[in-house]
């Protein structure tokens, strides 16, 4: 008996090293990004330990909810148009009989730094980039096409970007599917895109919504891909947190745009999150 | 709501070099019960997919009526099926999955309700209706698909060994359900299965398949009775077969029947077989006899009753319960099954055991020619 409650009692103990580990470099960083956002701004950066609400204040400036605006409406559109990429995509991978190379493919990316990528695509786009200079040989165009710095160049990078965290999800969920559901719902009168809408796709939710939230988070926060290929147009929330950090120095600022950020994400994470659980309630969820 | 006849001509089809359909042919009558009974990879399970439309054949034909629907896509065919695993969409509550076809049509709710909740009645799952199908049991998932696949009011519906994934009990009273449901709605049932009892109880004719071919079509009885081929024999039921050649064949008098004389191979005691047409003598025939039909006793047994009798030896007897199955060994080293029912309370008479000489007898008209030996 004094043995089960002892070993039953060192259950909890097997947390600790995540516990200590989330703590200490996960929720300690978002306590003090949440303690500076409510503290005045120092005069060569960093805060003054004096309470103040003007951070809040400053997001609502009309300048700010612009970008706000604009981050919204870029992440949408890339984690749009990677969802509708990646599904075909995902069903091919599913069906295809090299599913272990393609898998290898889709994941080489992931060896390679995201800031070399992202200059891959600056020579590819750039005026004398590899798209240009080739139609120019061609003789199709003779002024180079602006095709980098700009709201679509960072769309596309985004979705070239997150696309393997988007397939990845939905292939799984695709890969769990039965297709022989698929004929029932034929046998049953439905047409082939019907199969699709309505059998396919609500039993790969859970992966579609994997997918969006791996695609528009990142994306939301994103700031590397819009200083590097995007523009004036295209200057995001990300930019302008790090452009409070390090050249207009008002971290509370930056900290209160932080704090928004993650209100957004989380918001989105619960909302697919309980939409999951509605849908299965049944199902078990073990930790 | 009435069936249609299903009129399959020459179909064909190959998977690369392997033939899972030779030119077959089959006339499935209007409200039939009719059932294709086969191994595994005998073309059964091909054959059914074409008359659905998810395989398209090489060559032929399917009519349904008078119709040729082999071009047509599944969702314009007036046939459903009632897959082997369910199907059932898991995302769907039980209801949701049985208005699914009507919800295609965009039927108004109320008719909707109205079918469904009749459809749900007649598989008695009026209380599961809200539940989703992984919170219900095998058998009444397979109830669910059956009412799923009736909703659509079809001239025929396709069953694809709709009862392998249940246990016993449970399939034998969901194969006297559906039987009943035939009874009540009268269209046309394609049955496909591998167990021969469950083809055997239900059907009204049933066709045997056996490497892409159709080996019979026939009623039940004629199946099991008079089967066209050793293997047919050999898979309905259990059987006795002997390699023979026919040595005398004459018309008995006063009757259409004839009486033939066959020399087994290696022995020397001849059988006797009544058949209703003539075998040439000296024709190589396969010879079956079931064995239940073989009595089986201790003593010699007398009269001119029993024209064959064989000496042989109980090698394995198997107590079964209601029978008990004993292999015996004849003379000349072949074994025989033979089943002796239990027909009293401790069967009277000595018990016949393990090693014990004994003589099993059966009369002539209890055996079968087939003139058609696989080779």
């Amino acid at each position: 008996m004094k043995n089960l409650k002892l070993k039953k009692d060192l259950g909890s103990y097997y947390a600790y090293p995540m516990g200590i580990w989330f703590s200490l470099f996960f929720l300690l960083p978002m306590v003090l990004i949440f303690a500076y956002s409510f503290l005045s701004k120092g005069l060569y950066g960093g805060v003054e330990l004096q309470l103040s609400l003007k951070a809040y204040r400053d997001i609502f400036q009309k300048a700010y909810l612009l970008i706000l605006g604009r981050t919204v409406v870029i992440s949408f559109e890339a984690t749009l148009y990677t969802i509708i990429i990646a599904i075909p995509c995902a069903l091919a991978l599913a069906r295809s009989k090299r599913q272990t190379l393609y898998l290898t493919l889709i994941i080489i990316p992931f060896l390679i730094n995201s800031l070399l990528r992202i200059f891959a695509w600056m020579s590819i786009l750039g005026s004398d980039g590899i798209i240009n200079r080739t139609l120019i040989q061609l003789g199709i165009i003779t002024d180079s096409l602006p095709l980098l710095y700009n709201r679509r160049a960072v769309i596309l990078v985004m979705v070239y970007m997150y696309l393997p965290y988007a397939i990845l999800p939905i292939f799984s969920a695709i890969d769990r599917f039965d297709f022989s559901l698929l004929e029932a719902a034929r046998d049953l009168g439905a047409t082939k895109m019907q199969s699709y809408i309505k059998v396919l796709f609500p039993s790969i939710k859970s992966g579609i919504n994997t997918a969006i939230i791996f695609t528009f988070i990142p994306a939301f926060g994103a700031y590397t891909i819009p200083l590097f290929v995007g523009g004036k147009d295209s200057y995001l929330l990300g930019n302008l947190i790090v452009d409070q950090v390090t050249k207009t120095r008002n971290w509370p600022l930056a900290s209160a745009f932080s704090m928004f950020l993650t209100l957004i994400s989380t918001v989105l994470v619960m909302y697919v999150f309980v939409d999951d659980k509605k849908k299965n309630p049944k199902k078990k969820r073990k930790i | 709501m009435l069936g249609s006849s299903v009129i399959i001509e020459h179909l064909s089809k190959d998977y690369g070099d392997f033939h899972a359909l030779k030119d077959v042919s089959m006339n499935i009558n209007q409200g039939e019960f009719f059932s294709i009974l086969g191994p595994s990879g005998c073309g059964k399970t091909t054959l059914l997919r074409i008359i659905a439309g998810f395989v398209f054949p090489d060559e032929g034909a399917v009519y349904l009526g008078d119709q040729n629907i082999v071009d047509l896509p599944p969702e314009q065919r007036d046939c459903n099926t009632v897959f082997q695993n369910y199907a059932l969409f898991p995302h769907l509550s039980i209801y949701e999955n049985i208005a699914f076809p009507l919800r295609l049509q965009k039927m108004s709710e109320s008719a909707i309700d109205e079918r469904v909740k009749k459809y749900l009645k007649m598989v008695q799952l009026e209380n599961h209706s809200q539940k989703k199908p992984n919170q219900v049991s095998g058998g009444q998932r397979q109830r669910v698909a059956i009412a799923r696949a009736l909703i659509n009011e079809p001239k025929v519906l396709l069953l694809d060994e709709p009862l392998s994934a249940l246990d016993a009990k449970l399939r034998s009273n969901l194969l006297i359900d559906l039987d009943n449901i035939h009874d009540q709605i009268g269209i046309t049932f394609i049955y496909i299965t591998h167990d021969q009892s469950e083809a055997l109880s239900v059907s009204d004719r049933i066709a045997v398949m056996n490497k892409g071919e159709i080996l019979q079509i026939g009623e039940p009885f004629e199946i099991y009775e008079s089967p066209a081929t050793e293997f047919v024999a050999s898979f309905i039921g259990e059987t006795n077969i002997f390699s023979t050649t026919v040595s005398e064949c004459s018309k008995k008098e006063d009757t259409d029947e004839y009486l033939c004389k066959l020399e087994l191979d290696n022995f020397s005691v001849p059988v006797f077989v009544t058949d209703d047409g003539p075998t040439e003598v000296g024709q190589r025939v396969s010879y079956t006899v079931r064995p239940e039909k073989i009595h089986i006793s201790l003593q010699k047994p007398m009269g001119r009753k029993y024209l064959n009798i064989f000496k042989g030896i109980v090698e394995e007897p198997i107590y079964a319960g209601f029978q008990s199955k004993l292999y015996i060994r004849l003379e000349n080293g072949e074994l025989i099954k033979v089943f002796k029912q239990h027909i009293k309370f401790l069967d009277e008479g000595p018990e016949i055991s393990y090693l014990d000489e004994v003589y099993v007898s059966w009369t002539a008209t209890d055996g079968y020619i087939i003139e058609d030996i696989d080779r």
